[in-house]
């Protein structure tokens, strides 16, 4: 399974849960401990065993654009050569 | 060398360039944003951010405008039809579309869109059924389900005294001039992909020159219907789309190869 | 140009091509359907857009949306159709386009009938749409000055991104005159940098009558309230025949000024010391004038096609120096000469009994 990660724009974020359900691996919740300067519970990724695979759906999920995903790919032999 | 596997960190997904980076008016859960970002997704992906003139309603996606990172006009309640086809007759070579709402283009602008889509001014309207009118606080819609209960409608849209909501998609998809007519839905990832495929044939419809194209899309409106983002999304799935049958109602000659094309 | 003779609707609408009208929409309706016929015809040959919208409320908004990308743009209608068209009216002046409407005014109210009228002056003059503004209305007295009138109707949008009507009634569109008419214009290019054109290389522009904001609306409400003060300065319209002496002064616009014409003509051969002074701009009302001569004579005669609805603007420009009466036909009535030529006889009176 590919590796990935999410950023959440918490500011934007107005804690509808709908990320959460689409979620596949179950690895987004509301924050219940904090609210965002609107007064919304925002949505974080809790990953501790690095389920996320940046499978994106998420984001297609979220009416407010609030998600960036990350994922990591193989790099290339050339690529890698030259990072070195 | 290291044997382990080099990986890097790439971006798969991100706000396109045609929204701008500020935080919409709109209730949690409302698909106004799913429908904003689908449009720019695919304004990004044809590149023609900077030749799109946007003409916004009077509703919950009044606007519209500042949300869109193009051009863009404020119409008056109903008439974005109208001021979409003086655009596009004065400039025929920019990408003009609509974004509007049942209140707005199946009510007060019904006569606006019905002609424009006779005419086949080719123009791409984006049309928002959330079977309500949000932005003065949930009255009934020319959408509003049977029995559905509004602030206009408090015990539930009585169809003996006020008729069955109007299906657009159908209706529009008579007009000769219409080249592209298809109903859609955001209540779930498939299908707002599906919609994005959509929207993205309509405004090739339009640069190819075939004509009018419309995509309703079924939106949710949670707080309208006084339910949870979840719930709405359940709801569309089980109330809407039963009344309002997702699909193609008008594939004019040309659109399938366009489809092909891509 | 050559002298030829035309048609008043064909003449206003082929000088607002030579003024390079690139878009025109509209919606028949007696008595300016030749207009809207006329611009059927040129304006696809010219490679314009015309269309023949559903209805006046759609015409008007395509005006919009044209207006919005920078072009001249235009419609035509007569009352009933205009008041439909108020809502975009108010949109087009809260968004500082620019754009021209011809209204060729008919008997009122409801759907009244397709005779000639002035009843509309209120309507264009004062409430040409909710909001805070006035429009720019100018009133033409024959086919070459609607040809004239139709020319300056573009320069003054243009110059001041507003709403210009031009108005006239039934008589003057349908009656055929002797005119000439001017060279054709280029179209004018490049557009506004405010028009939308696609945010191509710069920020997008946004055109928009809406400001949630209260303060932010009040500032928008000052700026064109101080365009329209300029406006009032600047471009009051007037003109006036044996004035010089007068102890009357006929105050007439459009058809009623020309009848008027001859009634002080005619008045004047009687010896009467009479004058006339047409109003060509009608908002801007040409006050300025209109007060100075109020220092010199003893009364004025207002005359139109209504029950009197300039006659509060020349109330207001006499400051009530002196008595303003009124004559009136309504209902699509066109008064004649000898019924204001007797109006003018009775008043002249009443200053000479009055000044013994």
């Amino acid at each position: 399974m590919a590796k990935g990660r999410i950023e959440i724009n918490e500011d934007h974020c107005k804690g509808c849960s709908l990320c959460v359900i689409a979620c596949p691996q179950n690895v987004i919740e509301l924050a219940t401990d904090r609210v965002n300067a609107k007064g919304y519970y925002p949505a974080m990724l809790v990953d501790p065993e690095g389920n996320c695979t940046g499978c994106a759906i998420c984001a297609v999920a979220c009416p407010d654009v609030c998600i960036t995903v990350y994922r990591q790919v193989p790099v290339k032999a050339s690529s890698a050569a030259a990072a070195l | 060398m290291a044997t382990t596997a080099m990986v890097e960190e790439k971006v798969v997904y991100q706000r396109p360039e045609s929204l701008e980076s500020i935080p919409t008016h709109y209730c949690p859960g409302c698909t106004h944003g799913v429908a904003h970002r689908l449009v720019a997704e695919v304004l990004d992906e044809l590149g023609v951010r900077e030749r799109t003139i946007g003409v916004s309603p009077v509703g919950c996606s009044v606007f519209a405008y500042k949300y869109f990172n193009t051009d863009g006009a404020e119409a008056a309640h109903g008439r974005a039809p109208a001021m979409a086809t003086g655009i596009k007759r004065i400039m025929p070579d920019r990408v003009v579309f609509t974004y509007q709402g049942d209140g707005d283009l199946a009510a007060i602008g019904i006569a606006e869109i019905v002609h424009a889509a006779t005419r086949g001014e080719n123009f791409t309207t984006i049309f928002i059924n959330n079977a309500i009118y949000g932005m003065t606080g949930g009255q009934m819609a020319p959408t509003t389900l049977p029995g559905q209960r509004t602030t206009s409608s408090p015990v539930g849209r009585d169809v003996e005294l006020t008729g069955f909501p109007i299906r657009m998609a159908e209706l529009l998809s008579g007009a000769p001039g219409a080249a592209y007519v298809v109903r859609r839905s955001l209540h779930n990832v498939k299908e707002i992909n599906r919609a994005k495929r959509a929207i993205k044939t309509a405004f090739e419809v339009q640069l190819a020159g075939l004509g009018f194209s419309m995509v309703e899309l079924l939106s949710a409106c949670p707080t309208g219907w006084k339910v949870t983002p979840p719930e709405a999304m359940d709801w569309i799935e089980q109330q809407m789309v039963p009344y309002y049958p997702l699909g193609d109602y008008k594939i004019a000659d040309g659109v399938e190869q366009l489809a092909k094309r891509r | 140009m050559a002298v030829e003779l035309m048609k008043g609707n064909v003449a206003l609408a082929e000088a607002a091509i030579r003024a390079g009208v690139e878009a025109y929409f509209g919606y028949p309706i007696t008595p300016q359907t030749e207009l809207l016929e006329h611009m059927a015809k040129r304006m696809p040959e010219l490679g314009r857009a015309f269309v023949q919208a559903e209805s006046e409320v759609a015409a008007i908004n395509m005006v919009y949306g044209a207006a919005c990308t920078g072009a001249r743009a235009m419609t035509s209608s007569s009352s009933p159709g205009i008041s439909l068209m108020q809502e975009g009216f108010s949109y087009i002046a809260g968004s500082e386009v620019p754009c021209v409407v011809v209204d060729i005014m008919r008997g009122g109210p409801g759907l009244g009938n397709i005779q000639p009228s002035q009843s509309d002056y209120f309507q264009v003059t004062r409430s040409a749409g909710h909001g805070d503004y006035h429009a720019i209305v100018l009133a033409p007295a024959s086919v070459q000055e609607a040809i004239d009138l139709m020319v300056e109707a573009f320069d003054l949008a243009d110059e001041y991104r507003h709403l210009v009507f031009v108005v006239a009634d039934g008589l003057i569109g349908q009656m055929m005159e002797p005119a000439e008419l001017p060279a054709m214009k280029p179209i004018r290019r490049p557009r506004g940098d405010w028009a939308l054109t696609g945010a191509d290389g710069r920020e997008k522009n946004i055109i928009t009558s809406l400001e949630l904001n209260a303060p932010d609306l009040e500032e928008l409400n000052n700026r064109l309230q101080a365009k329209l003060a300029h406006i009032r300065e600047h471009e009051q319209r007037s003109t006036e025949m044996l004035t010089g002496d007068a102890r009357l002064i006929v105050v007439g616009y459009g058809t009623s000024g020309r009848i008027a014409e001859t009634a002080v003509k005619q008045a004047r051969r009687e010896g009467m010391k009479v004058g006339l002074f047409r109003p060509i701009s009608l908002w801007p009302f040409p006050e300025k004038r209109l007060s100075a001569l109020a220092d010199q004579v003893g009364a004025f005669l207002v005359v139109e096609m209504n029950a009197g609805q300039m006659l509060d603007d020349v109330r207001l420009a006499a400051g009530g120096q002196v008595p303003v009466t009124f004559y009136g036909r309504t209902g699509g009535m066109v008064p004649m000469p000898e019924e204001i030529y007797d109006e003018i006889v009775t008043q002249y009176n009443k200053l000479t009994t009055s000044a013994v």
